[in-house]
């Protein structure tokens, strides 16, 4: 019995805070609202999903995220590899990058609000530079706004990045190193053909958490910097799912969403589970 | 002996070189990025509005108290950091303790069903906020503890419960065993153990704990948004959200707010810095 006793505080939240929602949203996004005030059962909701426009355009935007994972990767790698070397003042540099990571989402939302404005430094930076005519509403054009958006989640979550890889570095061992530098092998060299094979799994961690980044924990910066506007040109499928709750006050619909988004997440994490135990396979069999 | 240490033969070899040169220019720009956003925030709120307009980039040339005052006077800023506070103790608290128990019981004790909640609890680091909160907010309206802290004290336990127990079964699991044996030989009972000889050897794993989790509770939106509606029951950082929007174009008195909601992670994250990075190598996996 005391193994249980020890568990019990935890599942009861657990319960509580996860699984009384699951089993609530499921049913939830089954009940159509009828005018006769008690709802029916049905797949409405869900059909009507299919049809709708914002919907539609939300997963969109989704997608366009997730194009900031390669890029985030490939700085991060670039720059946890330049870290790696320890040149003078390396630790410093490191605690520099890793601040915007500390910062809360709506506070850099915030501050970006201003720095993105017509007046705000870019677009100054742009005007002193003779291209004045590149400078932009950068949060108030439809066109904009996402990779704007996407820039500044960059922005946030790069300093992550670099402090695992770095972390990871620090751990190889040196030996592989000393080989291939004795052997004369160029910076681009060593790292193309013996850090970064050994930093497979990490880069794959890292990769994993940021694609469910981008599909399910952007919401912060959407509703600071613009509201899902201008129109609905920056909505994503989290906000979405809150505009519908809190909104339009329409909980079937938000569930359904939810139903949605839940299956996706779990969908993707089932895949990275299957990769990674092929890869395994793959791996022991060698 | 070849095990001169890197940063020596670092330094030595790559002083002077293009290639550390170009290293530098590239740490040093990004550390710039990296920075600008917090140093536009601390310029700016100590900036009265007129100079704000005239130089917007330069620090303060007559630093003023002003806008810090004036948001602090606006007397909502004072109770919001409050309830931060609170929010974030109480939540912290209850989720290290809960956790601590679950995750003892994982690591030390056999019984039916073990790894089954490990796993189900691990994988629900990942499912998004946002999914849970239609049903909880129906359930606390039935509870009546809308625009009570102890409703978002209650989610933000169980949120960070799963990276909790995730963190402590690790750490309790590599504790050589012998010291606990040798205890119960003595006489001592499980609860004892715990409290006497396995607490006080974990003192990095819950800093760690607490760290990460303080981190995530200071700086969420989303949840204190839904549940936290009225204007004496926000947190700061959502508060700020409002702010903004009241005082959009005093931007001294928006960035003193950002200010406030942000020094005490900057803070926690000096402070717990090394911590922080052992909690992103064990989350990374193998």
């Amino acid at each position: 019995m005391k193994p249980y006793l020890y568990l019990m505080p935890a599942a009861a939240f657990l319960s509580l805070v996860f699984v009384y929602p699951f089993v609530e949203i499921v049913r939830g996004s089954f009940q159509v609202p009828s005018a006769t005030g008690t709802p029916t059962f049905g797949l409405e909701n869900y059909r009507f999903l299919l049809g709708d426009p914002v919907f539609r355009q939300a997963v969109v935007h989704n997608l366009i995220l997730l194009l900031a994972v390669p890029v985030m990767t490939v700085l991060a790698l670039l720059f946890s590899l330049i870290l790696f070397d320890q040149i003078r003042g390396w630790k410093v540099y490191r605690t520099l990058i890793f601040t915007p990571y500390i910062l809360a989402i709506p506070v850099v939302g915030t501050t970006f609000i201003y720095l993105y404005s017509t007046s705000g430094i870019l677009n100054e930076i742009l005007r002193s530079a003779g291209v004045g005519f590149l400078a932009q509403d950068w949060l108030g054009n439809p066109k904009l706004v996402l990779p704007s958006i996407m820039s500044v989640i960059i922005y946030r979550e790069l300093g992550f990045g670099v402090v695992l890889f770095l972390a990871r570095l620090m751990s190889l061992p040196g030996e592989l190193l000393e080989a291939a530098k004795l052997d004369g092998a160029t910076w681009y060299q060593m790292h193309r053909h013996v850090t970064v094979p050994q930093l497979r799994s990490v880069i794959e961690f890292f990769v994993v958490v940021e694609i469910m980044t981008m599909l399910s924990w952007v919401f912060a910066y959407v509703y600071t910097m613009t509201g899902g506007g201008p129109g609905f040109s920056s909505v994503i499928l989290e906000f979405y799912i809150w505009q519908n709750a809190f909104e339009f006050q329409s909980p079937a619909l938000a569930s359904a969403l939810a139903v949605i988004l839940l299956a996706a997440v779990s969908g993707l994490i089932f895949l990275q589970h299957r990769l990674r135990r092929r890869s395994e396979d793959v791996g022991d069999a060698a | 002996m070849s095990a001169t240490p890197r940063s020596a033969q670092g330094a030595r070899a790559r002083r002077f070189t293009l290639g550390g040169l170009l290293k530098h220019a590239l740490l040093v720009a990004m550390s710039v990025i990296a920075i600008y956003p917090l140093y536009y925030m601390v310029i700016t709120a100590f900036k009265s509005r007129k100079e704000y307009i005239d130089s917007q980039f330069l620090p303060p040339l007559r630093p003023t108290l002003e806008p810090l005052l004036e948001a602090l006077r606006q007397g909502d800023l004072v109770t919001w950091t409050l309830n931060s506070v609170i929010v974030t103790v109480c939540s912290v608290f209850v989720a290290t303790a809960v956790s601590v128990l679950a995750a003892y019981a994982v690591a030390r004790m056999d019984f039916y069903g073990r790894n089954a909640f490990l796993n189900g609890t691990v994988s629900l680091m990942v499912v998004p906020p946002v999914v849970l909160v239609v049903p909880l907010f129906l359930l606390m309206v039935n509870a009546n503890l809308i625009n009570t802290l102890p409703s978002v004290i209650v989610v933000y336990a169980g949120l960070t419960i799963p990276i909790s127990v995730y963190l402590l079964t690790n750490f309790f699991r590599a504790l050589p065993y012998e010291i606990e044996e040798a205890a119960r030989i003595d006489g001592c009972s499980t609860f004892g153990i715990l409290w006497r000889m396995v607490l006080p050897l974990s003192a990095p794993a819950l800093l760690t704990c607490v760290v990460v989790n303080a981190l995530f509770v200071w700086n969420e939106l989303l949840v204190a948004l839904v549940f936290l509606q009225s204007n004496e029951s926000r947190t700061l950082v959502a508060g700020l959200t409002l702010f903004k929007g009241q005082f959009a174009v005093n931007e001294p008195l928006v960035m003193s707010g950002a200010l406030i909601a942000t020094v005490p992670m900057l803070l926690l994250y000096l402070f717990g810095q090394r911590f922080f990075i052992r909690r992103l190598v064990a989350g990374s996996g193998n």
